[in-house]
């Protein structure tokens, strides 16, 4: 008997354990799930965005954007996120509205002792045919002609790629394909494929982590990975020709050319753009939303919180070499957000 | 069959000795070499801010696992709860209602094949009958995932517990004519006490490891608990998490957790031993 | 403590019993339910690619999310392989610990080393992950590998980048989890070998090897088998610690340097990403498929070690 009262205690205890304070505005938590792509900015703007407003907790939890699209599909969180966007009918069948968030770029990492970051130079069929397996090794011909200065091991290639459905693949793949028919016709583009070679590595985390481990890797992360963890990315030939290494600038070079307004669903691939900056590996992150919100107030908060990522959060997404959107684009973003609408039928912003 | 001299017969005979003094030797170097690693790793993570505060975004320092030890204590109890008074209940019906019956040895055997079971799948099925259909990640759902784990454990070993109280004891209590249901509870129950526990220590200590069945159901929070209904932190989870990315300091709370989780379950496993071995000195 | 008041008349009816009797019943059913629901909505949540790819699921090799065409094949190879290798490795060694807590450690000494190999059961699995991805995976890559490549490298087993992690490793580590159960199981079917018997053998002189394997062995064989399959009911169904050291990669390789995949490590990694039905659904089949292989095993070891109680009593 006693000891069931002292379980009691502890329970009561642990129910309370952290005093929240301000409890009063708590609207639960807002549940997020999807994309490792834009998580180092997400979860950066959800913490910033706790500290002004404590009651209000954005819980985002990076598991793929493949995971995204399954859990907001199956209305298990609030709002899925995803690189890899749903096309308008898709959409539409699910009772979901899509909108981009952030962009920002895909980069090829190494990790091969005696190159340093940026020194690699690779162009599009050539990084096709390492994933594809048919370059296997560092000092391959292929690999050598584009290098002429450095010198290359003779050490094997470890390719890494994502073991889990990923909108990071999905931007990577879609560039495959449009540099190398083989690839295109041999894999394909999608956020999870057949593929050919390599070890699969779980998130953005999970192949920047084996890429750190493993001695001649090579793997594909978005750039704030490289960045945050100082790892070698490549430099990539554009489609006018030229090397660019990643940044926010060649990023935003390939984003311009991006036509939003006529664009279904927002529904946008930026791989391979013209423009002489242009990264050619560049993608924009979405947000996916139910166009039904019962709980009006909730879903009011989740887009506050939003609205005050594209404007306020914008310091900290430059920082991690992110791209926000542009002024236009935030407009016709908060035009769509109109048609979500509550339980009677009328719109919940503005 | 061939005589061999004395000679060869003893090499062999050393030889073998000596491989099998070897093979312990190894086994317990594993064992040091994975208990320094967690150690050394771990301690390195432990730190005022690991205990008290809640985890930041990746790139900012500080930040700790306060809300996810809460958590999986959080969880383990409440599977306690669910788990516990079934099991034992049913651990009852077999040891004192079912004694050689049919229903009672095919029983046992689905109790040990429920055992067996992996604990992914636990994690799928909750997940498609409870997450699914409520919308949401939730504690609710991590718990009843390792309730269900916990439960044919804890039935087995309070079956085998009761079974190892003397009849005779029961029959002094039903001679003095007391019903046969507190007979159980208060006579039987009282004398297997230390080894029912030891069951409940041993289910709790496997079920605190376990990660795969909450991959689906609890999911994972950067926020203190404010609902069992919602994402709930937890250590497992997040070693997980921290361990598959790229970040020094993620992965050295990783290694923090990893730390806190074996010597928990290190613990409930020595002092299950412990009371067993106390309730045998009892009698 | 009044008798009077405990005096009950012989033959009423209880009805405190009864209740008691009916709540426990109840209670015992929950198991049995609970299979049969794990089963049921298993097989419930694959009707889909059931339906598409019938016994062919089994068999085939693909896993390709593009064209929605799954195949349990390479997780099965994973699975078997690497359950192989782990019982390949904790076999022996099992039973050869169990010999030396038996027969040749003093009764302290017998009881420390026992508790400590017992403790490695104890280690949760997601620690055997994190131990097997930053320490024991680079320590195959540096030392154990490039040797095994050197000197066995004609074999196709050994071929390949020493890259660590992939199903080698992945099987070491599980033999390191799976020794625990086979030593202890080994230790009690030794301890049930009738005294007499070994006594009458150590007196013809016999050296203690030679009352091993003539006598302990062969009345243990049994048991011993006993312990195997328990041990690969615990290999098949674990998930943490091969995830981290497995590779996720969904091919089967003829090399044991190479990543693969276990039904175990799919599910974890990709469960929760499924975004097409069909993908689902094969997620939840490889699911179906890994309850009814370890509830076989299960079955199968559990007749086995019936029948061995049998036989001794």
């Amino acid at each position: 008997m006693k000891k069931a009262i002292i379980l009691c205690a502890i329970i009561a205890t642990l129910a309370g354990y952290p005093p929240a304070p301000g409890a009063a505005e708590d609207a639960g938590s807002i549940n997020g799930a999807g994309a490792t792509f834009p998580a180092p900015i997400y979860l950066q703007w959800a913490y910033q965005y706790n500290q002004i407003h404590p009651g209000i907790r954005v819980n985002y939890q990076s598991i793929g954007s493949g995971a995204g699209i399954q859990q907001i599909k199956s209305r298990t969180v609030d709002y899925g996120a995803s690189d890899a966007p749903m096309k308008a009918a898709e959409l539409d069948s699910n009772g979901l509205i899509q909108f981009p968030m952030i962009m920002g770029g895909v980069v090829p990492i190494i990790n091969v002792s005696g190159i340093s970051a940026g020194q690699l130079k690779l162009d599009g069929p050539t990084l096709a045919n390492i994933f594809r397996g048919k370059v296997t090794r560092w000092d391959d011909p292929a690999i050598k002609e584009l290098n002429p200065e450095l010198s290359l091991p003779a050490k094997a290639i470890g390719v890494v790629h994502r073991s889990d459905g990923s909108g990071t693949t999905w931007i990577f793949t879609n560039y495959l394909s449009s540099v190398s028919a083989e690839w295109a016709k041999e894999v394909g583009a999608d956020k999870a494929v057949a593929w050919p070679a390599g070890n699969g590595g779980k998130g953005n985390e999970g192949v920047a982590a084996f890429v750190q481990q493993m001695d001649g890797s090579i793997g594909y992360v978005e750039y704030a990975y490289a960045l945050q963890n100082r790892m070698s990315h490549v430099r990539l030939k554009n489609a006018d020709g030229n090397y660019v290494a990643p940044s926010r600038e060649t990023f935003a070079a390939a984003a311009a050319n991006a036509d939003w307004t006529h664009a279904p669903g927002f529904y946008m691939i930026l791989v391979n753009q013209s423009g002489k900056d242009s990264w050619p590996i560049s993608g924009a992150s979405f947000i996916i939303l139910p166009k039904q919100q019962p709980n009006a107030a909730r879903a009011r908060i989740m887009l506050e919180f939003f609205d005050w990522c594209y404007r306020q959060g914008k310091e900290q997404a430059l920082k991690l070499d992110y791209v926000p959107l542009p002024e236009n684009v935030i407009a016709l973003v908060q035009d769509t957000w109109k048609s979500i609408l509550n339980a009677e039928g009328k719109s919940v912003w503005p | 069959m061939t005589i061999r001299s004395a000679r060869s017969r003893h090499m062999a005979n050393s030889a073998i000795l000596r491989i099998s003094t070897l093979a312990a030797m190894v086994g317990l170097a594993m064992l040091i070499w994975i208990l320094g690693v967690v150690m050394k790793e771990g301690f390195g993570a432990f730190d005022l801010d690991f205990f008290t505060k809640l985890p930041t975004p990746p790139g900012m320092a500080g930040g700790g696992l306060a809300n996810a030890i809460a958590g999986t204590i959080m969880m383990t109890v409440l599977a306690i709860l669910l788990a516990v008074p079934i099991s034992i209940l049913a651990g009852i019906h077999l040891a004192e209602y079912g004694k050689g019956a049919k229903l009672a040895t095919s029983m046992r055997f689905v109790t040990s094949t429920l055992m067996g079971v992996p604990s992914i799948i636990m994690g799928v099925f909750v997940y498609t009958l409870v997450v699914k259909p409520t919308h949401t990640f939730s504690g609710y759902s991590g718990s009843i995932a390792l309730a269900i784990i916990m439960l044919p454990v804890v039935v087995r070993t309070t079956e085998d517990m009761l079974n190892l109280v003397p009849v005779a004891l029961r029959e002094a209590g039903l001679a003095l004519g007391a019903p046969h249901w507190k007979v159980i509870l208060q006579i039987v129950f009282r004398s297997a006490k230390g080894g029912l526990l030891t069951g409940v220590l041993l289910a709790v200590a496997r079920v605190s490891g376990e990660t795969a069945p909450l991959l689906f159901t609890a999911l994972n929070s950067p926020y203190w608990m404010h609902s069992l209904n919602e994402p709930l932190a937890n250590l497992t989870v997040t070693i997980f998490n921290f361990a598959m990315s790229p970040y020094a300091d993620w992965k050295s709370q990783a290694w923090g957790a990893s730390l806190l989780i074996t010597g928990g379950v290190l613990l409930l496993n020595i002092s299950a031993r412990l009371a067993f071995r106390d309730r045998n000195r009892n009698k | 403590m009044a008798l009077r008041s405990r005096f009950r008349p012989v033959g009423e009816h209880n009805w405190g019993d009864s209740l008691f009797r009916w709540i426990t019943l109840a209670s015992m059913w929950v198991i049995p339910l609970l299979m049969a629901g794990i089963l049921l909505e298993l097989i419930r949540n694959s009707k889909l690619s059931l339906a598409k790819f019938g016994l062919g699921f089994l068999t085939s090799n693909a896993w390709d999310p593009v064209a929605g065409n799954f195949g349990a094949l390479s997780s099965i190879y994973g699975t078997a392989v690497s359950t192989l290798i782990a019982l390949l490795i904790a076999v022996p060694l099992g039973l050869v610990i169990a010999l030396f807590l038996a027969e040749l450690a003093a009764p302290k000494l017998s009881a420390l080393f026992g508790t400590a190999i017992e403790l490695l059961a104890a280690i949760p699995s997601i620690i055997y992950g994190m131990w097997g991805l930053f320490v024991f995976a680079p320590f195959m890559a540096r030392f154990v590998q490039p040797i095994l490549g050197k000197y066995l490298g004609f074999l196709p087993l050994f071929q390949g980048p020493p890259l660590g992690i992939g199903v080698l490793t992945a099987g070491i580590i599980l033999a390191l989890m799976i020794v625990p159960y086979i030593s202890s199981v080994t230790r009690e079917v030794f301890r049930m070998v009738p005294p007499l018997v070994k006594e009458a053998a150590y007196g013809a002189g016999a050296t203690t090897w030679e009352v091993t394997k003539g006598v302990t062995l062969r009345y243990s064989m049994r048991g011993i088998v006993g312990a195997g399959f328990l041990g690969v009911g615990r290999a098949l169904g674990e998930t943490m610690a091969i995830t981290f050291v497995i590779g996720n990669n969904h091919s089967i390789s003829a090399s044991l340097f190479a990543s693969g995949n276990t039904i175990t490590a799919t599910l974890a990694n990709e469960f929760t990403e499924a975004s097409d039905p069909i993908y689902l659904s094969s997620l939840v089949e490889l699911g179906l498929v890994l309850f009814v292989i370890t509830m076989l095993f299960q079955v199968a070891a559990q007749l086995w070690l019936w029948s061995l109680r049998k036989r001794l009593v």
